[in-house]
């Protein structure tokens, strides 16, 4: 599986969310993903880009296309340094919050996506990759 | 510093969200619909999102936020022109949007609102009542 095209966007205030939603729009438009498979993307991305805002204090998010001549996909990985999760399968619950959220954002944008991963070390971070494939 | 209006309507108020919102301007929104409905005795709020692309948690949270704080004020809250492909993803998302009622467009918004209300006002008769 190649990576064709990477992009950056800093995740450090309220207004690069918004623009992190508009890239991933870009790009899912851009590969021809249904309309249906761009507004998951989009809405897994601002889930995971408000996380890495709030809770991971600023971070960034990559987009990556992934291909290998018969599957294309994007991959999004959003990173901080945030304090970390200490329990991941707590976090990963629907209606658990550390914050004043709903406590969907993780494992609604799992739901969203084909392909979830997470690591997270208390005190260094952490890191969420996601990937839809078209 | 940019503001989303809230229109009068007679007894209700109609909110439209076309921009991209950011958290203060979701505070102040709460902030003028619970002022608005204090000040004008509104009964009902149309939120119309027929242009959000997407309706992430933050924003499914202030719509939840609203409908809850306008109930406490004694107004109904409904949320129109959601898109087909938003409610897709708010249902596999798992958001249940609790005390925020739906309709496809603002007329049939309005018609729940104001149907509502002349079935819960005291000592109404059964004339001209809802099919």
């Amino acid at each position: 599986m190649k990576v064709l095209k990477r992009e950056s966007q800093p995740l450090k205030t309220s207004n690069d969310v918004v623009l992190a939603r508009q890239k991933v729009r870009l790009w899912a438009t851009e590969l021809r993903f249904s309309l249906v498979d761009q507004t998951k993307l989009v809405t897994a991305a601002s889930e995971l880009a408000r996380n890495a805002l709030d809770h991971g204090k600023g971070g960034d998010m990559t987009i990556e296309v992934l291909g290998n001549g018969t599957k294309t996909g994007l991959r999004l990985t959003f990173e901080d340094r945030g304090p970390g999760i200490a329990d991941l399968d707590q976090a990963l619950k629907d209606g658990f919050t550390t914050g004043s959220g709903m406590g969907l954002g993780l494992g609604g944008s799992k739901r969203l996506v084909n392909e979830f991963s997470i690591e997270s070390e208390v005190g260094k971070g952490t890191k969420v990759a996601v990937i839809r494939w078209k | 510093m940019e503001r989303i209006p809230v229109l009068r309507m007679g007894p209700l108020l109609l909110i439209t969200i076309q921009v991209d919102m950011h958290d203060n301007l979701a505070l102040q929104l709460q902030d003028d619909v619970t002022r608005y409905i204090s000040e004008y005795g509104s009964i009902g709020v149309l939120v119309d999102i027929s242009s959000l692309e997407i309706v992430d948690s933050f924003i499914g949270r202030m719509l939840a936020n609203i409908a809850a704080m306008s109930r406490v004020l004694g107004a109904e809250t409904v949320v129109v022109g959601m898109q087909p492909a938003v409610a897709i993803t708010l249902v596999e998302l798992g958001m249940s949007l609790p005390g925020v009622r739906t309709a496809l467009t603002v007329e049939a918004g309005m018609e729940l609102l104001l149907g509502s209300v002349a079935n819960t006002r005291i000592g109404s008769d059964n004339e001209g009542s809802q099919a």
